[in-house]
């Protein structure tokens, strides 16, 4: 992915690792902003690393979110390794979630995180296989936005 | 050059760069420049955390002398509901503004009946209110350039209502021009201020408009005067002294007074730059659209613990909760009333007069790709630095060093990690220049030759 005209970098998250979640989030967020990215992209960029990142910390043992900037796009690919979804037609309809009572106590799991990664960003893909983890490619478009 | 006005100076005499300052940055604006502190201006948000940590005082706040009042025929003291926090419990607000009018102004307005009026302007657009949430309050300068600079995003989420103080000063000097047959001009206001970034948003408004305020005096700088001018006040009784004291706008001095006084249900406050940062974060990333309302400040416990304050913020702090408890108790509400607030608002007279705009940091580069590349740059010095943020270099951190090496404002050597390196390779090539000589051939062998002895 990192070519000469790209800045890639690689992120490590840990499953049930609440404490930190959202750390990778706000990093990517941060390295937008030196570099200049329209607020609005920024800011649709931020919610959908986010619930991306949450997903792992709630259902994976661990992924890896790789962030590639080039002056066309940003490309957001997270793979991770835990029990992958079933049915991912279902899993991406609001409101449908397997999350555990105490994840919803905490606020999570109200079924929006895989649609609202789709509704933010400019290209979603999904693949998983179940048992083995789930994949997530999230793309947003820079060329047309204004830059800030 | 001076794009930003800021109320902050440093005073190049007494300050030693011993860096107490550059660490407490929250934006990381401070650099040591010579053994001297600079500041970015651009990355400056006036929090004041510099002028409370250094140990010269040499990071002095600009607020106006008592000199400036002379400057006008008539003067009116606006004291932030924070002074009322600095003395003790008996000491109310009738006579703290009884005192103030002994120092040399003609009048003393009580702020927290406009901080009441304010409250509860908010509390209509709240109601009215249909866009993304949390709303979050003004009543912060600090924050609203926190906001302006480092979440350009949620501006929009900021109520765009006027602050207390902004309009208290609009209304003095329309009813006493009137009443004095005076210009507005000649009348003066100042602002008696716990911090000094309400100077700034009297000297350069956020909103880039023109402020009704002539200029802001340190509670720090009055503190004495006003103490022995109070002890020549006439006695007030002490339960008509509370009967004045608007429930509302007094709870404008410390973090969540707002929430409080309102009973707003969902809504949170939170006080201190780093606890800002955290829930600002949440914000950003959708988490808090379930909370209708934050009230955030950037100095602990909200304005009673400005850098400019003088009694201990936790001792002020819970002198304005324990004022609110026996005004709930003794069931006294001075307040506004609601129904006139409701008709002013109506006529759009709470609302600011020009439009809060992003302030963002100026990126590594204009060129998106060369943005980019030194992004990238600045990763692979990243990586090559010790990561102890000794500070050595002048900036606090090493990834901050990394940015100001790659934008040209700091070099590689600057780092003292990498001397032994340079020393190194510094001495290999006087040793290679002594080889080559043919005039004088030392027997020093350098060290890869060294090792290739036959």
């Amino acid at each position: 992915m990192d070519n000469e005209n790209g800045f890639s970098l690689q992120f490590e998250i840990k499953g049930s690792n609440f404490g930190s979640a959202g750390k990778v989030s706000t990093e990517i967020k941060e390295i937008l902003q030196e570099i200049g990215i329209d607020p609005s992209i920024i800011r649709r960029a931020a919610i959908a690393t986010y619930e991306a990142e949450m997903n792992v910390v709630m259902y994976a043992n661990r992924g890896t979110l790789s962030l590639t900037v080039t002056p066309k796009n940003l490309h957001i690919r997270l793979d991770d390794e835990g029990s992958g979804i079933e049915d991912i037609n279902l899993a991406m309809q609001e409101g449908y979630s397997t999350a555990t009572d105490e994840m919803r106590e905490m606020g999570f799991g109200a079924g929006m995180g895989l649609p609202n990664i789709k509704k933010n960003s400019d290209e979603f893909k999904i693949s998983s296989v179940p048992g083995k983890g789930t994949s997530l490619e999230i793309i947003f478009n820079l060329n047309q936005a204004e830059r800030a | 050059m001076n794009q930003y006005y800021h109320s902050i100076r440093i005073d190049t005499d007494k300050c030693d760069g011993r860096m107490k300052c550059m660490r407490a940055c929250p934006t990381e604006a401070i650099r040591i420049r010579k053994n001297k502190a600079t500041i970015i201006e651009e990355k400056c948000i006036d929090c004041g955390e510099c002028i409370s940590v250094c140990p010269h005082n040499a990071i002095i706040p600009l607020t106006d002398p008592f000199g400036e009042l002379a400057k006008f025929r008539h003067t009116v003291a606006i004291p932030s509901p924070a002074l009322y926090t600095q003395f003790g419990r008996e000491i109310l607000p009738d006579k703290i503004l009884d005192g103030i009018k002994k120092l040399g102004f003609d009048d003393a307005f009580d702020l927290a009946f406009t901080c009441g009026e304010v409250s509860f302007a908010i509390q209509e657009y709240l109601r009215e209110y249909k866009g993304p949430k949390p709303l979050i309050s003004i009543a912060c300068p600090t924050i609203v350039r926190l906001i302006q600079v480092k979440y350009p995003s949620l501006i929009d989420q900021i109520i765009p209502i006027e602050i207390p103080r902004e309009l208290a000063s609009r209304e003095i000097k329309k009813k006493k021009s009137k009443q004095f047959d005076l210009k507005e001009k000649e009348i003066g206001t100042f602002y008696l201020t716990p911090c000094p970034a309400k100077m700034i948003s009297i000297r350069q408004p956020a909103e880039k408009g023109r402020s009704h305020l002539d200029g802001a005096i340190s509670i720090s700088d009055i503190y004495g005067p006003l103490l022995s001018a109070m002890e020549s006040t006439e006695k007030i009784s002490f339960r008509k002294a509370l009967g004045n004291i608007c429930i509302l706008g007094i709870g404008w001095a410390m973090a969540g007074g707002i929430c409080r006084t309102l009973r707003l249900k969902n809504s949170l406050a939170v006080s201190g730059i780093p606890e800002v940062l955290k829930v600002f974060n949440d914000v950003e990333r959708g988490k808090l659209r379930n909370i209708d309302f934050i009230e955030a400040y950037s100095c602990p416990q909200g304005c009673v613990g400005g850098s400019l304050t003088v009694e201990n913020l936790y001792v002020s702090y819970n002198k304005i909760l324990k004022l609110i408890e026996t005004l709930e108790y003794e069931k006294i509400k001075a307040c506004p009333d609601i129904r006139e607030v409701r008709k002013l608002y109506g006529q759009k007279y709470f609302f600011m007069e020009g439009k809060l705009e992003p302030r963002p940091l100026k990126p590594l580069d204009e060129d998106l790709g060369k943005a980019i590349k030194k992004r990238k740059e600045k990763d692979t010095i990243y990586k090559s630095l010790p990561k102890i943020d000794c500070g050595i270099c002048g900036s606090p951190t090493c990834l901050t060093f990394a940015e100001d090496v790659v934008t040209g404002e700091a070099k590689l050597e600057d780092c003292i990690f990498s001397l032994p390196q340079k020393l190194q390779d510094l001495s290999q090539e006087m040793i290679s220049v002594l080889n080559k000589s043919a005039i004088f051939s030392p027997k020093i062998p350098s060290q890869k030759k060294g090792k290739k002895k036959e």
